[in-house]
């Protein structure tokens, strides 16, 4: 087991690494003249190779690179261009938010999919079924940017239940972890049910019924656990996505994570801070990543068992 | 008498299609006495599972409650019974194993949990006093070291624990009766061996009735105390043990009987039953068994036969037993003889010298390479043109590898492979693959061996073009069709999809195609061992038609010691990647001298109980390629290992000069 974690930390070790440098690359591979674009065309030259300096454009790309990599190991990603502030510290301020909303969201998806799908599997073909795949679709066809402003719509300025943006208090969070949530369990509730349905169709589900066990320990215990694999590798690249800032709704609820943040930096054309994000995005898809194979283990003996290949 | 246990009446169950309704069980009537093993014998589709799920009513959801009749448990009638009340009779009065114990055992739960559960069910038991029933529960099905294996999973243990793991199990509840579904097809011989030697001491010590589920005649002669033969949903004769195998009623059990083949039967074609089992979506207003029957006359074909019953419990379903018809039967045709005067010219086709095909086993994050699976480990052996060479082991002993390391499939490790005159090992790609037309293979699994969205008549004709067989299109459909016809099919199923043929009319295919390119020696790897038996009788005749035809040359890969007796002119058997003994059949069947093929001979059971020789029982499964024992790879589990069996691997001693054995005791 021990291997096994150790063998999964030094691939992402290697995956980290190369996604840093590819996101440095980002900057040099934007068409035409980084500074120009960020100052615009009117600018005076002596404060286009002020920038050029600031953000050392003028040494050869190696040098940049090495001294990129160096500034990271030391968490140091640079300065905004636009507050004036390290964006580490910027980071620091929205990463909370975003881990909180993406945390939350997840619960509200899971407490949803999981019953929805198990239900749907377990009585195929019924209305349950139907029902429940209905609202998965529903779910999955309704974009983010219609659901949040109708959450809004009718629990904050109809009914008065949850404030309409910002982040003050439990209560604020109810809505966008709604919001992102529902979307999530949209799929995942599908997953379950086709994981699931193939999973009762196994041998041994057979012999836990041919040892009198009821239908829900069935299900619970031989079926449930089982299914789990394909819905965990769903839900980390969902996790995943999450916690690089869930972009449209957090400006849908002025909720102030990562995704606010770059969307403000892209809009400023602040080129450092957007960098930061999109290796913070990369990263974070790393991280859950390697947390997902852990759970694989965790949850299947044959693969915590075996030799960590 | 009072002590009838289960008794089964007029039990109907049926699938409901767009084709109609099939009865896949069709009034079925059978009782079991307490202690008693009854076996269902029949082969695949003629409902004998569909019989033992309704009893436990576990049938597929589409036929959940498609059940008519009585299933009394002691007078309870077992279908009244609501769903709630059922599930404390399953597992607790009747439990149930299963023919593939792969994939029976929950994979995620450990064995303790799986057990565990059924004790807390019915048994009340928990904590420390399940614990304690589960380790004596273990050391009764034979586990070694039961207190470590209880937090063990399944893909910890081989084929054989498992299938020990699902009969403890099922023992944990005490039942009355155990259903046992094909419990040791899955199995080698010598695990099988252990299996139902384990169920019959069990049985004894618990007094519980079994229902063994079977397609083994010898199973049935070995196990059980009466059998019902069942065909197409019915049962078609029922009988004690004795009476069964002294004189088979039904045309059908006869035929059964004729089709394995034997020593014995060397001389001759093997029986077939031509056709196939009837559509069951329909009603029947004749015998199910008169298209295929060899003494049917009209009235089997206009009437519907009934029950006779015989004295002490026999009966038959069959026009020829019932007094009031008049009997016009046919009068069987003789089986025609084929002479196998052995083709033996004595010319060498394939000799392969000291192979070795040893795969690396690649650890940890550099992928060193941290040993090696010794799957082929120098094997040398000789087949001559017109010959039948059978290659005999239990599964992972290497026999499929050596034939694919012989054709090329997977690259030797060392050695050289003699065919013809050149070294296979040494060719390249490029005249490898010319020479493949002379050296063919046909697989174990006719389902799985054909791509499944080519037809027929291309899957036949891909070789073909490979090889530059046939002139111009219209001359290889030529060949094609003579072809099908020679195999027993009809030159217009080259328009169809494998899926539209069943699996005895696939592996005819599947010798089609390797016939199509003219071979020289076609490598067959269990080509027999997916089919029924009356199947298998006719793919046995088709091989050894094509042999005497065409000089064929068969290095025939098989763990069936009867398929062996009947076809094999030589046998040469291996053990952990090694060949321990070779002779001709008679020399290895009926004088073998390493205790490892004595050992799988005695393994094998026997329709006769008188023919056994002495009984040798292996203990354990097969230690793992990667690291054999050291000296002789089987004197863990020889029984008349010597002292210099631990240290040194026996040399080959010649017995005589076609009989070679590697042992120590020579």
């Amino acid at each position: 087991m021990l291997n096994y974690i150790l063998s999964r930390f030094f691939s992402a070790l290697i995956v980290i690494f190369g996604v840093s440098c590819l996101v440095f690359l980002l900057i040099h591979m934007v068409p035409g003249d980084p500074v120009e674009l960020m100052l615009g065309e009117s600018a005076r030259p002596a404060d286009r190779e002020a920038l050029r300096v600031a953000l050392g454009l003028d040494q050869p790309v190696m040098t940049q690179l090495l001294h990129y990599l160096t500034n990271l190991v030391q968490f140091d990603l640079g300065e905004s261009i636009h507050q004036r502030q390290p964006i580490t510290q910027l980071l620091a301020e929205r990463i909370p938010a975003t881990v909180q909303l993406a945390l939350v969201s997840l619960v509200v998806a899971i407490l949803i999919a999981i019953p929805l799908g198990a239900i749907a599997a377990v009585k195929r073909g019924s209305h349950w079924d139907q029902l429940a795949m209905g609202f998965s679709l529903f779910g999955i066809s309704i974009p983010n940017f219609w659901m949040g402003p109708l959450l809004i719509l009718v629990f904050s300025l109809w009914l008065g239940w949850f404030p309409v943006s910002g982040k003050e208090g439990l209560s604020s969070i109810v809505l966008p972890a709604l919001t992102l949530g529902t979307a999530m369990a949209s799929i995942l509730a599908r997953m379950v049910r086709s994981t699931l349905l193939e999973v009762l169709g196994e041998d041994y589900i057979r012999t836990a019924r041919a040892k009198g066990l009821s239908e829900v320990q069935v299900v619970w215990r031989h079926g449930l656990r089982n299914a789990m694999l394909p819905v965990i590798t769903l839900i980390g690249l969902q996790l995943g996505t999450l916690l690089g800032g869930a972009v449209i709704t957090e400006t849908v609820f002025s909720w102030p994570g990562v995704g606010q943040l770059t969307i403000e930096a892209i809009k400023k054309r602040d080129y450092p801070v957007v960098q930061a994000c999109v290796l913070l995005i990369s990263l974070s898809y790393v991280v859950v990543n390697v947390f997902t194979d852990i759970v694989y283990a965790a949850i299947d003996p044959r693969i915590r068992l075996g030799d960590g290949e | 008498m009072t002590d009838v246990l289960l008794e089964v009446k007029n039990l109907n169950t049926w699938f409901d299609s767009r084709a109609g309704r099939a009865n896949v069980v069709d009034d079925v009537s059978f009782s079991i006495r307490r202690g008693e093993t009854f076996a269902l014998l029949g082969e695949s589709g003629c409902g004998k599972s569909m019989t033992a799920l309704s009893i436990m009513q576990l049938l597929p959801n589409q036929a959940a409650n498609n059940m008519s009749g009585e299933v009394l448990l002691e007078g309870q009638d077992l279908l009244q019974l609501p769903e709630v009340a059922m599930r404390t009779v399953r597992g607790n009065r009747i439990a149930m194993i299963f023919q593939e114990p792969m994939t029976s055992l929950n994979p995620v739960l450990t064995v303790g949990v799986q057990i565990g559960e059924v004790l807390t069910k019915h048994k009340g038991l928990k904590g420390a006093a399940s614990k304690a029933r589960i380790i004596e529960l273990l050391e009764a099905v034979g586990i070694p070291d039961p207190t470590q294996r209880i937090d063990e999973y399944p893909h910890q243990l081989s084929g054989g624990m498992k299938q020990r793991i699902m009969i403890a199990i099922a023992l944990a509840g005490d039942p009355d009766l155990l259903i046992a579904d094909e419990p040791t097809t899955a199995l080698d011989v010598t695990i099988q061996a252990q299996v139902l030697d384990l169920l019959r001491k069990l049985q004894k010590e618990t007094g519980m009735a079994v229902l063994m589920i079977t397609h083994d005649l010898a199973v049935v002669s070995e196990m059980v105390d009466r059998v019902g033969v069942m065909y197409a949903g019915q049962i078609v004769e029922m009988a004690s043990r004795d009476d069964f195998f002294n004189e088979p009623q039904h045309p059908y059990s006869q035929k059964l009987f004729d089709a394995i083949p034997s020593m014995g039967k060397r001389d001759e074609a093997l029986a077939i039953i031509p056709g196939t089992v009837p559509d069951l979506a329909q009603e029947f207003h004749q015998c199910r068994f008169a298209d295929r029957c060899q003494f049917s006359w009209d009235t089997c074909q206009q009437q519907v036969p009934r029950w006779i019953s015989g004295n002490d419990s026999r009966g038959v379903r069959c026009h020829l037993y019932d007094s009031t018809i008049e009997n016009k039967s046919r009068v069987a045709e003789k089986v025609e003889l084929i002479s196998t005067s052995s083709s033996n010219t004595g010319e060498e086709l394939l000799t392969v010298s000291n192979l070795k095909v040893h795969f690396p086993i690649h650890k940890g994050l550099l992928k060193r390479v941290a040993g090696y699976v010794y799957a082929v480990d120098d094997v040398s052996l000789r087949v001559n043109r017109g010959q039948t060479l059978a290659l005999v082991g239990e599964s992972g002993c290497g026999k499929t590898t050596l034939g694919k390391g012989i054709i090329q499939l997977v690259k030797p490790t060392d050695g050289s492979v003699l065919f013809n005159g050149a070294d296979l090992t040494q060719l390249s790609q490029n005249e490898l693959r010319s020479r493949r037309k002379d050296f063919q293979i046909i697989f174990q699994d006719p389902y799985s061996s054909m791509n499944p969205r080519m037809m027929v008549g291309d899957i036949i004709e891909e070789g073909m073009i490979a090889q530059g067989i046939g002139d111009s299109a219209e001359a290889r459909r030529v060949i094609v069709d003579e072809l099908l016809q020679q195999v027993g099919l009809r030159p217009e199923h080259r328009n169809r999809y494998p899926h539209e043929f069943s699996g005895g009319q696939r592996q005819r295919i599947c010798v089609a195609r390797a016939l199509a390119v003219n071979p020289k020696i076609i490598v067959c790897d269990e080509p027999t061992s997916a089919l029924d038996v009356s199947v298998q009788a006719q793919i046995l005749n088709l091989l050894k038609d094509l042999q005497k035809q065409y000089q064929l040359a068969f290095l025939f890969i098989t763990h069936n010691i009867s398929v062996v007796a009947y076809l094999a002119d030589d046998v040469a058997v291996m053990y952990l990647g090694r060949i321990v003994e070779r002779g001709s059949v008679q020399e290895v069947l009926e004088n073998a001298k390493h205790p490892y093929t004595q050992a799988l001979l005695s393994a094998v059971p026997t329709i006769d109980k008188e023919s056994k020789q002495e009984i040798l029982r292996l203990e354990g499964d097969p230690p793992s390629p990667i690291n054999p024992p050291n000296g002789c790879h089987f004197h863990p589990r020889c029984p008349k290992a010597i002292n210099e069996c631990r240290s040194e691997y026996p040399k080959s001693r010649t017995i005589s000069s076609t009989h070679e054995v590697s042992c120590h005791l020579y």
